[in-house]
């Protein structure tokens, strides 16, 4: 035990499973969750869309909310979750002494817009000079900053008052995985006490379809579990909304606020593997090494993408640990883009506290696990590129 | 023989190796025989049609081969020439560049001219079903890539054999400065001897100049362009958009000096801190600012009346302007006045993600030429806030130490001090 070891004392989760910890732990851990699915509305492609949320619960003013759209609305939100999780919120000087990193992506563009200037471009040879014309009288000044990825940590500062410092990482789901990572070594290394970190997704906007679907990546037809996806139509993801954000502190500075601490973070790994060339199965064999193992079977919270290849290439690496139960959290939230690590994390910091396991969530391709887990690792191997590795582990 | 270890014991980080990329020029030299002349590079735009826009200048890089290919292509090339250049005077193979890599870029938007073939390629029904529908039946990749916030970042990690996940940052208009401060801290933390920091951005669209105009960002002085950005000015009246990049190979002394490299400067302490005011607006008091500033200080061990000169933000808006000022006199005291305190964004304009970058990787070169660049288009003087801006002429003069300013949208304060020596 080290004073400058990372633990976990805030945990911001919401899903389309519901918003909270507390709800996900209680329903992921319960046998038969069923998945909650929007098929209709985006249709062939099916969405696990975000539950209801009261906004102003973390977002109290109306002229707050309306600076943002739903990326930005979500995010702040969770982060608001973490923060009252973990017993941050409106503490003024731990607020404004706290660093953050949040995972990024872009925010929702106006599909109105795009849609007419698209609409009018069939009548006119002058294509720029259209979005010209349209975007000069149409675009809402506002909106660009909804869009603009740093303003997720922004709108954070904003509504919570977190000001230590700000951080946006780009880059799917990397980017969360290094957002975790650089906040674990900075505590680590003594560059900060506390931090907040994670990222959001918001799924159901054409455009954040598109960001898959352009390389083929989503799945078409009847959900299935993340594994089962290989023979259906489509690239095999199916996205979700959510987010996750997590409280990291310095063991030393937790408990000298007298924190309630989940877990301690340990190591965590990244890797970037040039796919291209096969490397896949390679990088993730060297993130195993470097996770150095516990002996014996290991929870093991994935966040597999049902992407064909990278999900088979996990599948074949995971299956050769005979010891590793692994659950892969997606079938059940959809993917989360830059959230997914955080999101991984997350639940096995949950595990880990709880002292007790997740069933399987596809009984068909994952074996039970029993007893109550000292540690649980958490992996992300994004559906395109970049991948990462967290043990997580009992904090005294 | 110098300290290896700074004043709080971790490794000093120095800068062995510098690209630069703007609309003055490509390469180190150029640009600074033309900043140094105080030649600006603002020009009218060409790429786009300019009707019905407001601001119909910039300091676009237009003279590069991705120059026309979409945002993208031009932040990967703008990022490739420059780090090429600053890993070559590095000293270092460009194929194995053996630590991690930074990159401070544009966040990514699908090009509009995609959009369009997508549209266009499909059949019937409602625009977003319908690029849908085209895009999964596409069999090239390319515009997949452009859509991917990790990808510019990815193929330069394969182009400098970076080690690790490249992380691609955005702080917005301090996107540059971050990438430069999380080299230094991974070297700090040991995690690595040397690391790759790029700043560069090349998406100078003309939705991303409509987007700055409706906020009011924008110069209008369309008329004379190179005239158009004038920092600390009383009619200053916005930035100008601009494009551009700069790399710097960032290294322990004790590494630089091990392998025997030469070392063009030091990164001497980096400082930041979030304005929860405005999501374009400071904080009228100036605090984060000023409290980014003497966070940049305090990490680098040095006092106020250590810094020689003060490479500002300076952008030329109104607000930038007249915050900047207060915080500077803030921290500085009387001593502002005679400080010199220039904008290499009078010349280049702004270049959003990569200014941060490229105006340390200036800062260094004026400690090593013992030259300041001049803020130029001084030609009107804001009383209210008096400065030495280096008015239009380059200035000889000793620098020792840089204060290198980055602020942005989104509450984004980012500080760099650089030094021309170890201790």
């Amino acid at each position: 035990m080290n004073a400058n070891d990372v633990v976990i004392t805030g945990i911001g989760l919401v899903s389309s499973l519901g918003e909270g910890a507390d709800t996900h732990w209680e329903k992921l851990s319960k046998p038969g969750m069923a998945p909650v699915l929007d098929a209709e509305r985006f249709a062939p492609y099916t969405v696990h869309p975000l539950p209801e949320i009261d906004w102003t619960l973390q977002i109290a003013k109306r002229g707050d909310q309306r600076q943002m759209e739903t990326w930005q609305r979500l995010g702040t939100y969770v982060a608001g979750l973490a923060l009252d999780d973990a017993g941050i919120k409106s503490d003024e000087a731990l607020c404004s002494s706290m660093d953050m990193v949040v995972a990024a992506g872009g925010g929702e563009r106006d599909i109105a817009v795009d849609s007419d200037i698209l609409a009018a471009s069939g009548a006119r040879s002058d294509f720029d000079v259209l979005l010209n014309e349209k975007l000069t009288t149409e675009l809402r000044p506002t909106l660009f900053l909804a869009q603009l990825s740093n303003l997720l940590a922004g709108n954070i500062s904003i509504v919570h008052k977190v000001t230590g410092s700000s951080r946006t990482f780009m880059g799917e789901e990397g980017a969360g995985v290094a957002a975790v990572e650089t906040a674990a070594a900075r505590i680590r290394s003594g560059q900060s006490t506390h931090m907040l970190v994670g990222g959001a997704f918001q799924t159901e906007h054409p455009d954040m379809l598109l960001g898959y679907e352009l390389a083929g990546y989503l799945h078409r037809g009847d959900w299935k579990p993340v594994w089962q996806r290989q023979n259906s139509e489509g690239g095999g993801v199916v996205s979700g909304s959510g987010g996750a954000f997590l409280v990291l502190e310095s063991r030393a500075h937790a408990e000298g606020r007298g924190a309630k601490i989940y877990t301690e973070l340990g190591p965590v790994f990244s890797g970037r593997a040039r796919r291209s060339r096969g490397e896949l199965k390679d990088s993730l064999e060297a993130l195993f090494q470097a996770t150095n193992l516990p002996e014996g079977n290991l929870l093991t919270i994935s966040g597999a993408s049902g992407g064909h290849k990278a999900t088979m290439t996990e599948k074949a690496v995971l299956e050769h640990r005979p010891g590793l139960a692994v659950r892969a959290f997606s079938s059940l939230t959809g993917h989360l883009k830059e959230a997914q690590f955080p999101f991984a994390v997350a639940l096995a910091a949950l595990a880990v506290s709880h002292k007790s396991t997740y069933p399987a969530l596809d009984p068909v391709e994952e074996k039970p696990f029993e007893g109550a887990p000292r540690k649980v690792l958490a992996t992300t191997v994004g559906y395109h590129q970049f991948e990462g590795m967290a043990l997580v582990g009992a904090a005294d | 023989m110098a300290n290896l270890k700074d004043h709080l014991g971790r490794p000093v980080v120095a800068v062995t190796g510098i690209g630069v990329v703007t609309s003055l020029g490509r390469g180190k030299a150029d640009n600074w025989a033309a900043l140094t002349a105080g030649k600006s590079g603002i020009h009218p735009i060409t790429r786009f049609p300019v009707d019905h826009l407001n601001t119909r200048i910039s300091g676009m890089v237009d003279f590069l081969p991705s120059s026309s290919k979409g945002a993208s292509a031009l932040t990967y090339e703008l990022a490739e020439i420059a780090a090429q250049e600053a890993v070559a005077e590095a000293g270092i193979d460009d194929a194995d560049f053996g630590g991690p890599l930074f990159l401070a870029s544009p966040p990514v938007e699908l090009d509009w001219h995609d959009r369009l073939r997508l549209y266009k390629d499909g059949k019937d029904g409602e625009a977003p079903r319908r690029l849908l529908e085209v895009a999964r039946n596409l069999n090239s990749s390319a515009m997949f890539d452009t859509s991917q916030f990790g990808f510019v970042a990815d193929r330069l990690a394969d182009r400098f054999g970076t080690r690790g996940l490249p992380i691609t940052l955005s702080t917005a208009c301090a996107s540059g400065a971050t990438a430069i401060q999380l080299g230094v801290e991974a070297i700090r933390r040991g995690e690595c001897e040397r690391a790759l920091a790029i700043g560069a951005d090349g998406s100078a669209t003309a939705e991303a100049l409509i987007r700055f105009s409706l906020l009011s960002a924008l110069s209008t002085s369309n008329d004379i362009p190179e005239k158009a950005s004038k920092p600390f000015s009383k009619d200053r009246d916005g930035f100008v958009l601009a494009e551009g990049s700069a790399a710097l190979v960032l290294e322990s002394l004790q590494a630089a000096l091990a392998r025997g490299a030469k070392v063009i400067g030091i990164l001497r302490g980096c400082g930041e801190k979030a304005d929860d005011f405005h999501r374009t607006r400071s904080k009228p008091d100036g605090s984060p600012a000023i409290a980014a500033v003497r966070a940049a200080l305090a990490d680098a061990g040095l006092a106020e009346n250590q810094i020689d000169y003060v490479n500002a933000h300076g952008t030329s808006t109104s607000e930038n302007d007249k915050m900047e000022h207060l915080s500077l006199s803030t921290v500085f005291g009387d001593r502002v006045a005679e400080m010199p305190i220039s904008s290499n964004k009078s010349m280049i304009g702004h270049t959003l993600s990569a200014a941060g970058a490229i105006e340390a990787a200036f800062s260094l070169l004026t400690m090593r030429e013992s030259v300041i660049p001049p803020t130029i288009n001084y030609d009107n003087p804001d009383p209210a806030i008096a400065l030495d801006v280096v008015p239009n002429v380059k200035r000889e003069a000793t620098v020792r130490t840089v204060l290198s300013n980055s602020f942005g949208f989104g509450g984004q304060n980012t500080c760099l001090v650089m030094a021309r020596e170890p201790v």
